[in-house]
């Protein structure tokens, strides 16, 4: 036998598993997710999170002097200290977060309210049915339906893995809606507004789609 | 199997291991990844990406490097010496009887590259491809997600951490381990003592000489 076959071939060999990860990676990736214990997941230095941002910072709110203004199409609108929003019904939850990108973060817990406990204190109008998450980040907002943003698992999380929400995740608000993409979850909330339609957040201005269902959107099938 | 090349004298006692080019794409090589890897991390590390918090920046100064690297290696082909990478691709394809038994842990002679050096260029070369291919498709995938591939991330990280081990080994046997480090000098000047080349690849050079 040819000796250069071998070499020939464990290269292209190599190139044919890796050009099949492009697809199947992630299946791989979920799979050994599943077997591998914990413990010795936990030798990878991240804990699956990536930390993305659109602007040059990462938001640091202080807790203390943090402000949320509800307003648009309400009865009420005023703002919110974090007291004011943790004085709200506190729901607890296990849940699923799906970045666009393709990782994943099983069993993330997270600690909030339902966003019809925090209309109820603003009394929104008839008309309004979609619902606007503006974040400290520059240029950062996102909207879902009033429908989208009641359902049973969407929350406005504080806390999350058992502590304060850390910083890069969103604190000291965030929207957790685990049936949606990533980009749909914005962080450092620092504004909500009731509107008649949903308006196109930075990312679906990018070109995402605005009803970012988990595996029907975004390249993954026809999107609902 | 290809000739392997003679092992040509540059100086007494001295014999010519790389040649310009060949060392020229070493560097090129070594310092986009450096580069690469340095901001990729500050990507995927949640502490790092808090800590420099420029994410935009960063990733385009890792596209770029991306780009750069690219260049850089098609102008190196372009305007080097072929032959000599082409012959040293040769060499390195071929695997032969005393490279399979050093490989499984036999001793055997080597030639010019051992069969480990061997290995690492073939890893090291498809890495590279595959790093530009999934770094692709990361790239168009967020500018039209007709082209988003699930497994670009997860294979892009998987090669991250492939070569950071490879290249642990590398810098150990490079700088560190006494009977080879004197490789340096090859990578860098271009030639290594003689009779270091007749221990470490006897094959290469003639015993007799
Ligand atoms: C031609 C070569 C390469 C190209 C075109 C490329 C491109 C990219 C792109 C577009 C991203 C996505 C950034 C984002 O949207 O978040 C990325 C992420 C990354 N790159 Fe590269 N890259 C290349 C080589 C490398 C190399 C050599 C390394 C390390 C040794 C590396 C390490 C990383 C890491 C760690 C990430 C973060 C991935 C994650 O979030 O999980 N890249 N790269
Ligand atoms: C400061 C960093 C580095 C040093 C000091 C270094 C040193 C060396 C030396 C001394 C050799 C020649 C070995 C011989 O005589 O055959 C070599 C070859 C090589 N280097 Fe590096 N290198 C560095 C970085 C890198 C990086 C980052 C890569 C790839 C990611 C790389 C890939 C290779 C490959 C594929 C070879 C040829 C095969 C081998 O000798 O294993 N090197 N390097």
């Amino acid at each position: 036998m040819n000796d250069r076959l071998i070499g020939r071939a464990g290269f292209l060999g190599l190139l044919g598993v890796g050009t099949a990860g492009l697809f199947y990676g992630r299946n791989v990736q979920d799979f050994v997710g599943r077997v591998v214990p914990k413990q010795l997941q936990a030798i990878v230095p991240t804990d699956g999170w990536r930390i993305y941002t659109i602007g040059d910072s990462v938001p640091n709110i202080s807790p203390v002097s943090y402000r949320l203004a509800v307003g648009g199409m309400v009865d009420g609108p005023r703002t919110f200290t974090l007291d004011d929003l943790k004085a709200l019904k506190r729901v607890e939850q296990i849940s699923t977060f799906h970045c666009v990108t393709g990782w994943i973060v099983n069993n993330v817990h997270w600690a909030g309210f339902r966003i019809k406990d925090l209309l109820d204190e603003v009394k929104p109008h008839a008309g309004a049915t979609a619902i606007r998450f503006v974040s400290a980040e520059p240029g950062y907002d996102d909207s879902l339906t009033l429908d989208q943003a009641m359902l049973g698992d969407v929350l406005l999380a504080y806390e999350m893995d058992g502590g304060p929400l850390p910083r890069p995740h969103g604190a000291p608000l965030r929207l957790v809606i685990p049936d949606m993409y990533g980009y749909k979850n914005v962080k450092w909330i620092t504004r909500i507004e009731l509107l008649p339609k949903p308006t196109a957040g930075y990312w679906e201005q990018h070109g995402y789609d605005v009803n970012a269902w988990v595996g029907r959107s975004n390249g993954n099938g026809p999107s609902a | 199997m290809g000739p392997v090349p003679e092992a040509v004298t540059t100086r007494p006692g001295y014999v010519r291991r790389f040649t310009v080019t060949e060392r020229i794409v070493h560097w090129t090589h070594a310092t986009a990844f450096f580069a690469l890897l340095a901001t990729g991390l500050v990507l995927y590390l949640p502490s790092l990406s808090v800590w420099i918090s420029r994410r935009n920046l960063v990733k385009n100064i890792h596209i770029w490097t991306a780009v750069a690297w690219a260049v850089a290696l098609v102008a190196v082909f372009v305007v080097g010496n072929r032959r000599a990478l082409r012959d040293s691709w040769r060499e390195v394809e071929a695997l032969d009887r005393d490279d399979r038994r050093w490989l499984v842990g036999g001793k055997a002679k080597q030639g010019r590259f051992n069969a480990g050096q061997k290995v690492n260029v073939i890893l090291t070369v498809a890495f590279a491809v595959l790093f530009a291919v999934s770094g692709f498709f990361l790239w168009l995938g967020e500018r039209n997600t007709t082209y988003r591939l699930d497994g670009a991330v997860p294979l892009h990280d998987a090669l991250m951490f492939a070569s950071l081990l490879l290249l642990v080994g590398h810098l150990y046997l490079a700088v560190i381990h006494p009977s080879t480090r004197h490789a340096l000098r090859g990578i860098t000047r271009g030639d290594v003592r003689e009779d270091w080349a007749k221990k470490q690849h006897s094959k290469w050079v003639n015993p007799d000489q």
